[in-house]
């Protein structure tokens, strides 16, 4: 039988899935800067810390297709699942992923 | 002596309050005793909507708590049902054995929920919604991980319940034996806004669907089987189908009853010692599920028992769904009819539809969506009889743009899109004449059929047509030309397909495109979203509901982002005139929220930079406060009409340039465009406003109006090349509109007016605008578009919409853990 693992994560209650629209994104802020929280066209939803590794734009504010957001300041396109940049900006630094659960439609966003 | 005995059956909304309508008229006459089944005080059933979606408590919605029945000295039964009322001995006996005489009763036994009598109705899990106790089973079916609801009934009622299971967290699917939402309320247009605005909040829809049978496993439900087959599964299921008026008791004592219990006007059953009230009631053939009328009812029904004046002649009706965000209002003949006349008013940015119906010069109905804030006033139109034929023209815009903007002129003509059988919409040919022409001429390539017929000889954009009519009647013989750029890597098709086809498909939604084109994506990406909602817009400016997730986020927030996040802000200085009181405000909103920068910009406006997204909206509402609305200094779209002042002050001018630009930007602020335009306008050819380097531009001559298009000072320096001159003032202006709307129809998304007159030719363009019956209909294109796109943006998000893209998802991270 396992031992009681205690969960080293400190889950915050942000909101409902459905506050946050479909091919959109919302943001919370913390005491690092803002977390965004996209949910995308498929109903899945992701967190990120809100700057892209360019220039610290606010993906929030980004268009949001696939799995992917594009940053609103110079277009870099980001992948939501890693936070890395996709295509000819792959490999150029990441924004953090924070983590993040959904319990019975409610988010639950990590403190680590 | 001793006072009457007053019993009130029903301790519900409308025995409450009639028993609050007596107390008002004369507070000591009876002595009242209320019964009722339900075992808790008197509580406003209508919020049991927002309770369900957790956004109220039981608490928040009493209307009567204990200390209301005591200090009016009112004995209240609770939980005692009444089973038989003697006439003879005019004694009420109820549940538990209790009898009560009575001089006066009240009948306010509401109405029962209907439950269809489908096979599974009885298994557990299946609920109605019409009290607390349905309310609270439905919130512990939601607690359930993953657990899906299946509302029966798309009136009010079951949709308020899906939306309120969907808040909870539950998958919710609305089945509806109607094709249109809430059909009794609403026309088919707002239905269908309806149903996708709450697809947009979670809640499915499944129209047209019948229900044939509830399935179970194990005594509980486990779906809900359709007619066409299939079973939608689900562990609750509720029955939103309607109400009917609870009789059962008053039919027992004999009393007179029809769908509901009989009454007059003095609300008296045909016992004149029974009264009845609510939604029990039948009163002139009507039953009433609504709130409004039963207040109305009480009233009479008090004068009655207090001997004051009083009656109740019937109500008209008006409807208000309490979805959060969805703003849906309905009033009387909704739908029209014979001798009405409709006025219809869509915005497809907002998601707006407005209907008024007009009878004999007065409003006799209306139906409201997406914006319902004039519905009291047009409620109000139309319970006064007001005679409206002299405000018709504005009335539409609402009360603020009738009562507030005399003088404007609102109206435009609305022109019918161009014949589908039209091929090239330049040049006038149809299908017939090109594959006419190929076969009797024996023609084989693009531009033999160019220069033959003259299709596809101007714009282009129906070149992929005419090569598929090549293709057809030639069959292999047809070699097509080298493919267009595609949009992106998403398709592989080019703009001027895209924009074809959703013209000549219809295709009226993203998905719609994206389904017809085979989009290799699943929702397109930021290249392609924001060009194919544009072309959309432009299609189909009163039906298409602007997607805001494909516009880049100065077009969805209604700003221009900066490198920091922050955010500026331009106000629309009409023509470059502004006046102190303008100015002050400006000032003031400076200093209010510390605006960093305030910068002077080319367009002749002023430029706040540095706001903070949280602030926008207020920033807007003291701008709007002070006359201003955006600048659209974000858009795809109307930016600058910059102007010199014109004969107004110069000794040069020539003509009205400052009051030309003014007129320009008034009339087409608002309309969105490939790219941006600016406009200028000059008073004489020295030019001062610089009207030569702007996308249009304008040089007033003494004998008229030089209009020129094609400018550029960016990236890009090109001077305009003239297109046309003209002599009034009303002909540069349809000129303006016109040049602008073939750029809307034909620009592909992000080529400027330069670009795009290089890829037509300037004779192409030139050959449009001077034909009178060309020109004119153009102009009206613009002008219909129009209608729905001249509309404050700041204003409208002052006013909440879209308030969720200003607010943080939750400020509870904000500070480090204590």
């Amino acid at each position: 039988m396992n031992a009681l693992v205690k969960d080293p994560i400190a889950w915050t209650d942000v909101g409902a899935v459905t506050d946050i629209p479909l091919r959109g994104a919302r943001r919370v802020p913390t005491p690092g800067g803002n977390v965004a929280i996209f949910r995308t066209g498929d109903g899945l939803v992701f967190a990120l810390k809100d700057a892209c590794p360019h220039k610290g734009g606010p993906l929030s504010q980004g268009i949001i297709h696939g799995h992917a957001v594009t940053c609103p300041l110079h277009a870099w396109s980001i992948d939501l699942a890693t936070g890395e940049p996709m295509g000819a900006d792959r490999g150029k630094g990441c924004a953090p992923v924070v983590p993040l659960e959904v319990r019975e439609g409610r988010l639950f966003l990590g403190r680590t | 002596m001793a006072k009457e005995r007053l019993i009130v059956v029903g301790n519900g909304m409308a025995g409450c309050r009639a028993v609050q309508e007596v107390l008002k008229r004369d507070p000591g006459r009876y002595e009242i005793t209320i019964l009722g089944a339900e075992p808790r005080v008197n509580y406003d059933r209508i919020m049991l909507s927002p309770v369900l979606a957790g956004e109220k408590t039981f608490a928040d919605i009493v209307i009567n708590d204990e200390a209301w029945y005591r200090d009016n000295a009112i004995t209240l039964h609770a939980g005692r049902a009444v089973q038989a009322i003697d006439r003879q001995a005019r004694i009420v006996s109820a549940e538990g054995g209790l009898e009560v005489g009575y001089d006066r009763l009240i009948m306010a036994t509401g109405s029962d929920p209907i439950r269809l009598p489908l096979p599974g109705g009885d298994l557990q899990g299946v609920v109605t919604f019409r009290d607390l106790d349905d309310v609270e089973a439905m919130v512990a079916a939601s607690a359930q991980t993953g657990a899906r609801a299946v509302v029966i009934g798309g009136g009010l009622l079951g949709i308020e319940a899906a939306y309120g299971l969907v808040r909870r967290g539950m998958a919710a699917t609305v089945v509806h034996l109607v094709d249109v939402l809430m059909e009794r309320q609403l026309d088919a247009s707002a239905g269908f806004l309806l149903a996708d605005a709450l697809a947009g909040k979670g809640v499915a829809t499944e129209l047209g669907a019948v229900s044939e049978e509830i399935v179970g496993v194990d005594g509980r439900v486990a779906g809900l089987k359709l007619k066409d087959g299939r079973t939608l599964p689900c562990e609750l299921l509720v029955m939103a189908v309607g109400i009917r008026p609870n009789t059962s008791l008053a039919k027992a004592a004999g009393l007179e009853v029809g769908r509901g219990l009989i009454v007059d006007d003095q609300m008296r059953t045909s016992d004149p010692r029974i009264s009845a009230v609510g939604e029990c009631v039948e009163h002139r053939g009507q039953c009433y599920g609504l709130v409004a009328p039963i207040w109305e009812m009480c009233k009479a029904l008090a004068a009655g028992l207090t001997d004051t004046a009083g009656a109740y002649e019937g109500s008209v009706l008006s409807t208000r769904l309490k979805v959060s965000g969805v703003d849906v209002f309905s009033a009387g003949k909704f739908a029209g009819g014979e001798g009405c006349e409709d006025i219809v008013f869509r915005d497809a940015g907002r998601g707006v539809y407005k209907r008024v119906v007009i009878e004999d010069g007065k409003v006799a109905g209306a139906v409201l969506f997406g914006d319902a804030a004039d519905g009291a006033w047009y409620f109000d139109l139309m319970r006064q009889s007001a005679e409206v034929a002299d405000i018709r023209e504005t009335l539409i815009f609402g009360q603020t743009a009738t009562e507030g903007l005399r003088g404007l002129d609102p109206s435009a003509a609305v022109a019918a899109l161009a014949d589908d059988a039209e091929v090239c919409g330049c040049n006038g040919v149809c299908k017939g004449a090109i594959t006419g022409a190929i076969v009797a001429q024996g023609l084989s390539t693009l531009d033999e059929v160019k220069a033959v017929t003259k299709a596809s000889a101007s714009c282009g954009s129906c070149t992929p047509l005419v090569e598929k009519l090549l293709m057809l009647t030639l069959g292999d013989g047809f070699k097509a030309q080298t493919g267009p750029k595609p949009v992106c890597g998403c398709t592989h098709h080019g703009h001027a397909e895209a924009r074809r086809r959703i013209v000549a498909e219809s295709l009226k939604s993203m998905p719609a495109v994206m389904q017809a084109l085979e989009w290799s994506t699943p929702d397109g990406c930021a290249s392609c979203r924001p060009a194919l909602n544009y072309y959309l817009i432009c299609a189909w400016p009163g039906e298409y509901r602007d997607d805001k997730q494909s516009r880049f986020i100065n077009e969805r927030v209604h700003a221009n982002i900066q490198k920091d996040g922050t955010y500026s802000v331009v106000p629309r200085m009409w023509g470059g005139m502004t006046n102190s009181d303008e100015l002050r405000a400006i000032a003031d909103v400076v200093d209010k929220f510390k605006i960093p920068s305030v910068k002077v910009t080319g367009g002749q406006r002023i430029d706040l930079l540095g706001v903070q997204k949280d602030d926008l909206p207020a920033v807007w509402a003291d701008l709007n406060a002070a006359g201003m609305v955006s600048g659209h200094a974000y858009a795809k779209g109307l930016r600058t009409v910059k102007t010199c002042v014109g004969t107004d002050w110069c000794r040069f001018g020539t003509q009205d340039s400052t009051g030309l630009g003014v007129r320009l930007e008034k009339f087409m602020w608002g309309s969105w465009t490939p790219a941006k335009v600016k406009l200028g306008v000059s008073g004489c050819p020295r030019n001062c406003a610089e009207a030569t380097c702007k996308d249009i531009g304008v040089i007033c001559v003494d004998s008229g109006y030089e209009i020129h298009v094609g400018g550029a000072a960016g990236l890009h320096i090109q001077g305009t090349e003239l297109l046309t001159k003209v002599a009034t003032e009303e002909e540069a202006i349809w000129t303006i509109c016109a040049v602008t709307q073939a750029y809307r129809e034909e620009g592909w998304y992000l080529e400027r007016i330069y670009k795009w007159m290089a890829r037509v030719g300037l004779d192409s363009i030139r050959a449009q605008v001077e034909d009178p019956q060309v020109r004119r209909a153009l102009y009206d294109r613009f002008a219909y578009s129009q209608r729905f796109f001249r509309i404050d943006p700041w204003a409208e998000r002052v006013a909440g919409r879209h308030s969720d893209e200003f607010t943080p998802l939750s400020r509870r991270m904000e500070f480090e853990p204590a």
